[in-house]
């Protein structure tokens, strides 16, 4: 046992405030010092159970504005916890700086110490680093913009009433998940944006001139005079930069009849769609991440004589059921357990970055039997999410190790088909077909706003580019337009067309009540 | 690194949304209500209650595909035997696609959720109110509120405002320039260096100018009268309208165990009503066999007594503790009394005089449930005795209650205050 490190940092199950530093201290050594990690400051905050409901409720932010479905969240999560159906989370984690982390107060110091390894480094190291959370998030600005949104709508709840907000709000929610960018926002600079609408603007006087003179005329010519609307109307869309995927952007922006106030609640909740984006993109690696530091920092720990077997041992039963993937047909399963595969993954580079076999060398050429595992995982860290993390990384190994497979299923066949397996021929498939199971934008809807018309009926389009035959749900999809049709003010209209054929397969349309 | 206990923070964080929530999901629960209460005892309402409403309003809808039409492709883990080409029997409900449109958390038809006992019995008693509740008389309870009215330049030294008065004798002292102590002192210390040294004129100097500001403290003092500020508190009549509450209770042997049960817990009811919403009504619990006593809470729901029944007897004991201690006229006057139904038939008369000739008149609602568990309404004495009362008296009703269940609906519609409002005919 070594004894250069003091020996145990605590024993038994009991926590305190001394514990808790001496354990950081300690934790924050392995992850800086060998594991090369890189953080924002930390604020660990020790909370009850009950706070950790509230919490939840908030979608796990650490103040929202208010709402009656984070009520109802909480009411469903609070039965479910009383009922003992569920137990809560040990921790939680919040993006920003510096970077908030929850723990509860009947949590076990072993338990407060794989929270610590995994929300206060794991989560930390991956918030801090990987590109879609740089690019999307400010990390410093977000208790400010979550206080900002929270006094905001408050303010407007006082001022237009409970009734107004809250349906404002409702309308909002329910495009949420069609209120994020998906790809970077041209910036344009002044000097395009200029050109642009000098472009437009000469654009316009080509077609008010070619009115002018074709009217008086010939009045009877109804071919031109349309091609002149029709001129006049794709520039409009131009104007308007359709088409567009961010559905609330547009009517923040472009809406006819939304008072300022209602434009900036949907920019609000515009920008709390946009901060969670990256989460959702990145689930199975962060998780992964968090797991593999906790787990690496646990077992050093050990090493060390920092922490006893009593402690290691619990750490392992719960580290076993976090990362438990159950089977396909097995009455736990879920889906994919994204600790389970992130955590595989993570585990199969450092494997491969270290002791390769051939079929490795054959597969990863780049960084087989290279050395520098844990550089190599950084890095995988910083500059991939869940789907081409997945399209890279992946190895036949692990593919036979879940003995993954992948099944077609068409919703006319009677059964299902087995398509790929764990073999030579079906390696590149079913990995294939995994990546795109977490390509957000390939499991949502890809819904447009395709037409706006701003000046004669007012009618907005939108357009839903169908792949697969995969329709909208009906009813759902009606509520939804109902909510876009009373922010709009106006008559919408979606259809439905296929992505490969572009023949229209159903269309909706919402009158907007008033 | 920091480490924040929270702890001790506020939990209840999200009260704000779960008002929000209650405040969408009402009409809903009041729905629920008339569904699960039927099965709810008494007792229950001490505890919180779940309640199960259709989430058709609590739903959040979002664009997803539909489950039933298209094309998917998934990977799952686990395989066993599978080869390419295999085909697998669909799984029933949907289960165990890892991937295909179920972004949906809540497609569940109906939503369950605890309330409190509190958000329950608000809920509960939400529109229910004493009919007829008349101001007879605007008189000053016992509890007269005690409100702040300013400052005053007198009263009672416990009264006294600290900061007031030091705000003004600040304002006084720098006004009139009156010296600091601190100044004072240093100019003393200066003339004892002076004096070590034996500076004849600069000890003059500083005694004329020491002279001078002491003259000026004594003149401009401290704390003067004119400082002095005093919290005033007034005293302000809070009109309550005096309300009493007589319970009449048959406990002779005609009523079974079940039978008193249930009009026990008819009481129960409202006796958790009228605590809730009138602090100013009191309560009179009397029970009767052919005698009559008035009884403390306790033994009205917990005493077992039996005998012959005389209703009239009940009767008699209220007027005679109306004439004691509830003038008619400074006391609105209410009644309930739960019987099942049997009288002694020598007392019918004497029972309806008194009702019709004397009660009735002072009374501002009588209700006369019958609890009942097998015969027809109409069927009893007292029902048969009273029903023509309904007719001539707006201030009388009479219901019937045969199961546990119609407690809760019978005395909804007793107390209803929407339904009742029409008939203010006192």
């Amino acid at each position: 046992m070594n004894k250069r490190h003091g020996g145990l940092l605590y024993s038994g199950s009991q926590w305190d405030f001394k514990l808790l530093h001496r354990v950081y201290d300690a934790v924050e050594e392995i992850a800086l010092g060998e594991l090369g990690l890189d953080v924002y400051p930390n604020q660990i905050e020790v909370i009850t159970s009950e706070q950790m409901l509230d919490a939840y409720a908030a979608i796990g932010m650490p103040l929202l504005y208010r709402h009656w479905s984070f009520g109802k969240r909480f009411a469903r999560e609070e039965l479910l916890y009383r009922k003992g159906a569920q137990s809560l989370a040990y921790e939680l984690v919040i993006n920003s700086q510096p970077c908030v982390s929850y723990v509860m107060e009947e949590n076990t110091m072993t338990m407060q110490t794989l929270v610590i390894a995994h929300a206060a480094f794991g989560h930390n190291h991956f918030f801090k680093n990987n590109h879609l959370f740089r690019q999307w998030t400010r990390a410093d600005r977000v208790l400010d913009e979550l206080a900002y949104a929270k006094s905001y709508i408050a303010g407007c709840e006082q001022r237009y009433g409970l009734g107004e907000v809250e349906s404002l709000l409702d309308s909002a929610h329910a495009l949420m998940s069609h209120g994020v960018n998906r790809y970077a926002t041209r910036r344009r600079s002044p000097r395009e944006q200029q050109a642009r609408s000098e472009a437009r603007r000469q654009h316009l006087e080509s077609t008010y001139n070619d009115l002018w003179r074709t009217v008086p005329t010939e009045p009877s010519d109804t071919t031109e005079v349309k091609t002149a609307e029709q001129d006049e109307n794709d520039i409009e869309a131009a104007a308007l930069d359709l088409p567009e995927e961010n559905l609330l952007t547009f009517l923040a922006n472009h809406a006819p009849k939304l008072k300022d106030w209602q434009r900036e609640v949907l920019r609000i909740v515009r920008t709390l769609a946009q901060y969670f984006y990256p989460q959702r993109q990145t689930k199975m690696m962060n998780e992964g991440c968090a797991t593999f530091v906790h787990y690496e920092i646990m077992n050093r720990l050990y090493h060390r004589g920092q922490i006893d077997e009593g402690s290691m041992l619990e750490f392992l039963h719960m580290h076993s059921a976090v990362v438990a993937q159950p089977n396909f047909d097995s009455r736990g399963f879920g889906g994919i357990n994204p600790y389970a595969l992130g955590y595989a993954m993570v585990r199969d580079i450092a494997r491969i970055c270290d002791d390769p076999d051939d079929e490795d060398r054959q597969w990863f050429p780049e960084i087989a039997g290279k050395g520098r595992s844990l550089e190599t995982i950084r890095d995988a860290w910083e500059h991939y999410r869940d789907e081409s993390f997945i399209l890279q990384f992946l190895s036949p190994r692990l593919i036979r190790e879940m003995r993954l497979f992948k099944v077609s299923d068409d919703a006319n066949d009677e059964h299902m088909t087995v398509t790929a397996i764990h073999d030579e021929s079906g390696y590149r498939e079913v990995r294939r077909q995994l990546a795109a199971q977490y390509d957000i934008s390939k499991q949502e809807p890809d819904i447009q706003i395709s037409d706006a018309n701003l000046k004669g009926n007012r009618r907005l389009v939108l357009t839903h580019r169908v792949r697969d035959g995969k329709l909208l749900e009906k009813s759902e999809a009606n509520r939804i337009l109902r909510h876009l049709a009373k922010l709009w003010g106006y008559r919408v209209r979606m259809v439905e067309v296929d992505a490969e054929t572009k023949r229209p397969l159903s269309e909706y349309d919402a009158v907007s009540m008033p | 690194m920091h480490v924040v206990d929270r702890r001790q923070n506020p939990k209840a964080k999200s009260l704000g949304n779960r008002q929000r929530f209650l405040r969408r999901v009402k009409s809903h629960m009041r729905k629920a209500f008339a569904d699960s209460i039927r099965q709810r005892k008494i007792a229950d309402l001490e505890g919180g209650q779940e309640v199960s409403i259709s989430s058709k309003d609590l739903h959040e809808p979002t664009f997803h595909h539909d489950r039933n039409v298209g094309h998917r492709d998934y990977v799952l883990p686990g395989n066993h035997e599978y080869r390419p080409g295999d085909q697998i029997e669909k799984p029933s409900g949907g289960a165990g696609s890892g991937s295909g449109g179920s972004a949906d958390g809540d497609g569940e038809d109906s939503f369950v959720f605890a309330l409190t006992r509190e958000e329950f019995l608000d809920l509960f008693f939400e529109d229910l109110e004493l009919p007829n509740l008349a101001k007879r008389k605007l008189k000053s309870m016992d509890s007269p509120a005690w409100v702040r009215a300013g400052y005053s330049t007198d009263g009672s030294p416990q009264r006294l405002n600290k900061r007031e008065t030091m705000r003004r004798s600040l304002a006084r002292r720098i006004a009139l320039g009156r010296p600091k102590l601190a100044e004072v002192e240093a100019l003393q210390a200066e003339l004892q260096q002076a004096q070590t040294a034996g500076d004849a004129d600069e000890i003059a100097r500083l005694r004329k100018l020491i002279d001078a500001q002491q003259t000026r403290m004594r003149a401009v003092p401290y704390l003067e009268t004119v400082d002095l500020r005093y919290s005033r508190i007034q005293r302000v009549p809070k009109p309550t309208t005096q309300a009493v509450m007589f319970c009449l209770m048959d406990t002779s042997a005609s009523m079974t165990e079940q039978l008193k049960d249930m009009a026990k817990r008819f009481y129960m009811l409202l006796h958790l009503f009228l605590k809730r919403h009138y602090k100013a009504v009191e309560l009179v619990f009397i029970r009767h066999t052919y005698t009559a006593q008035e009884v403390d809470e306790q033994t009205f729901f917990h005493g077992r007594e039996t005998g012959g029944t005389v209703v009239s007897s009940a009767l008699e004991e209220m007027l005679k503790i109306v004439k004691q201690r509830y003038p008619v006229e400074d006391w609105n006057i209410y009644a309930a009394q739960a019987s099942d139904g049997h009288n002694f038939d020598h007392d019918m008369p004497q029972t309806l005089r008194l009702l019709e000739q004397e009660i009735l008149p002072i009374c501002q609602y009588y209700a006369y449930i019958e609890v009942n568990d097998d015969q027809w309404p109409g069927d009893s004495v007292l029902w048969h005795g009273y029903y023509p009362l309904t007719a001539r008296h707006a201030n009388f009703a009479q219901a019937e209650v045969a199961t546990a269940g119609e407690i809760f609906p019978v005395f909804h519609d007793l107390f209803d205050g929407k339904l009742r409002s029409g008939s203010n005919t006192n």
